[in-house]
């Protein structure tokens, strides 16, 4: 396998007594989209102040294209970053903002002229040049912050949570237009967030932070379904937790609410006797007996919530509470808070939280 | 309602008759030089007097030195507290407010004693040396306007993210210093010049002290020696201030605007 493009070892960061960052591992392949998703206060946006050189490491290396830019300075890594506050220069117009980092760099004016053009084209924003930034709307400026970001060419684009300051409409069109133009441009990127949402729609892979340290790094799709610890499972995405306890970890079976559910091969070295936190999503849950689910559950209706095309239903079973959602149909009535219900699953689809 | 619009009206009747009764005096009184007649025989006077030529030439000059050594030592001192060191912001502002507590006099004569001629450091040895003190001396006293004028810019700007954003697209300190952080405080910098300048103009206690040809001891001269020539002085002295504030005024709303403040 080649080297990885981004190689950060071993990072550490801490200020006075506190370590914000611990012992953070990550390799990222050229023109990769990675995702650092996590609550408030996971390290998240100091690992990528690290990578721009806003923070120095307590410890370990940061390698971009094989070279150690660890020790450099902001100013010489050829590294983009888009900020959360947009950050525009407001006494720059649009144009000579996105020719801030060409002008710097020393670049002819008629190139500069005619990169800066080519940007706004990108951002589909080529009759904004002579405005400043006060007469941009929020995603308007955000899109110029991009187009300035990436007209230096840097090797490596950095987002710290571009989208946060938004509305909800300009933040799903903006987020699939930055994927957009980072594929088209094949940068690197490494994108901060703690929407869950953007981060499972846009990323190559995701590395989901908690207390200073990477949980679980993978594509979206496994930490959504292959969550590795009980964080990242609950964290990403709606959950539902059951108690069980294994009655024969041989045959893997475990009692939930007095009835059996078979989980061969995955109660990890549990013995029999022990209590397990199981985990199910709502959409792997079905109400009533359905072909090809080899488990299921009886419990009794607590709420219904009717979201139009979807009805989330509350089970509560024994003293657990089950969430699924089933699809709305016009001729069948929603369930009644109060009626008996079974669940059904796939075991397959039951998840053992470590 | 009425009643207290009337009453607010009346106390902004009673402060401008304070401010303007003593000022239409003076104009009046300014233009009596000729018998039985108003002229403008005093500012003729004034104005054609080689002295107020030289003593006004030589303030205007020592105030543009003082504004440039204020922007020198106060913009990059306040955009470095607000940057790396915010928690040294209210030491700083204590340290800038002693000019209006230590009067100009114990100020200056602290420097006679410091920098005379058998000192280490001889400023008033020369007379170049002694215009460099003046200057100097000057800067110190319009610390407490240049420095609240720029701190109060700077707030008005995110100058933690518009410098990493600099920097991150290569640019090195003096770069973001006069292209970023410079142009989006230039209105907040130039009041502070307006007030140095305004202060610097009628400055009387370092500038006799020195012993300099400033417009302030010779506005003193007039005014102890001549009747109607130090009242035509002050209404020119208040007519230059008052250029100084309808310039920051005029010029304030050419101030670069961000998008959270757009107007």
């Amino acid at each position: 396998m080649a080297d990885p493009f981004l190689s950060i070892q071993h990072v550490r960061k801490s200020f006075g007594a506190t370590t914000v960052v611990e012992d953070f591992n990550l390799d990222v392949e050229r023109g990769e989209f990675v995702s650092f998703l996590g609550p408030s206060g996971c390290g998240k946006t100091t690992v990528l102040r690290m990578v721009a050189g806003f923070e120095e490491p307590s410890a370990g290396t940061i390698v971009v294209g094989g070279k150690d830019i660890t020790r450099l300075k902001p100013n010489q890594r050829n590294v983009g970053m888009v900020f959360q506050a947009y950050a525009l220069f407001p006494n720059l117009t649009v144009a000579q903002n996105i020719g801030f980092g060409l002008k710097v760099a020393g670049m002819p004016r008629a190139d500069i002229d005619a990169r800066v053009a080519e940007m706004l084209g990108i951002i589909k924003l080529p009759q904004m040049a002579d405005r400043y930034p006060y007469q941009l709307s929020g995603g308007q400026q955000q899109r110029i912050a991009l187009a300035r970001a990436i007209a230096p060419k840097p090797k490596l684009l950095l987002l710290d949570e571009p989208l946060s300051a938004l509305d909800a409409k300009v933040r799903v069109s903006l987020r699939e237009e930055i994927r957009s133009i980072q594929k088209k441009l094949g940068i690197t990127t490494i994108f901060v967030t703690h929407d869950q949402e953007e981060a499972l729609s846009i990323s190559d892979r995701i590395a989901v932070m908690y207390g200073g340290k990477a949980e679980q790094v993978g594509t979206p799709f496994e930490i959504y379904n292959r969550p590795a610890t009980k964080f990242v499972a609950n964290f990403v995405g709606t959950l539902n937790v059951l108690e069980g306890t294994v009655t024969d970890a041989a045959a893997g079976t475990v009692r939930v609410n007095s009835e059996q559910v078979s989980l061969k091969g995955k109660l990890n070295g549990s013995k029999s006797g022990d209590t397990l936190s199981l985990a199910l999503r709502p959409e792997a849950i079905s109400l009533g007996r359905q072909p090809g689910r080899d488990s299921s559950l009886s419990g009794e209706i607590s709420e219904v919530h009717f979201l139009g095309s979807v009805i989330r239903v509350r089970v509560g079973i024994g003293g657990n509470m089950v969430s699924l959602d089933t699809f709305n149909s016009p001729a069948t009535p929603p369930p009644a808070v109060g009626e008996k219900a079974e669940i059904s699953f796939s075991s397959d689809d039951m998840l053992v939280l470590h | 309602m009425k009643s207290g619009k009337f009453w607010a009206w009346v106390v902004f009747a009673l402060g401008a008759a304070y401010f303007f009764i003593p000022l239409i005096a003076t104009v009046e009184f300014s233009m009596r030089m000729r018998r039985g007649e108003y002229s403008f025989d005093a500012y003729k006077v004034v104005l054609g007097d080689a002295r107020f030529q030289a003593t006004f030439g030589y303030s205007v000059l020592a105030a543009v030195f003082t504004i440039i050594l204020g922007v020198l030592i106060v913009v990059p001192a306040a955009y470095w507290i607000r940057l790396r060191l915010p928690q040294l912001r209210p030491i700083v502002e204590f340290i800038t407010l002693l000019p209006l507590v230590i009067p100009a006099i114990v100020i200056v004569f602290g420097y006679i004693r410091m920098y005379g001629s058998n000192s280490p450091l001889p400023f008033l040895a020369t007379d170049t040396g002694t215009n460099a003190l003046l200057v100097i001396g000057y800067a110190t006293l319009a610390l407490p306007y240049m420095y609240r004028a720029v701190d109060t810019g700077l707030r008005t700007i995110d100058v933690r993210t518009l410098t990493e954003a600099a920097q991150i697209l290569g640019a090195g300190w003096g770069t973001i210093i006069t292209r970023v952080i410079l142009p989006n405080v230039l209105i907040a910098v130039l009041s502070g010049a307006f007030l140095t300048f305004a202060i610097v103009i009628g400055e009387f206690t370092m500038a006799s002290l020195l012993n300099r040809p400033a417009f302030g001891p010779y506005l003193q001269n007039i005014g102890a020696n001549r009747a109607y020539e130090p009242a035509a002085l002050a209404i020119i002295a208040f007519a230059i201030t008052w250029g100084c504030m309808s310039l920051i005024q005029i010029l304030s709303r050419f101030a670069p605007r961000s998008a959270n403040r757009p107007n």
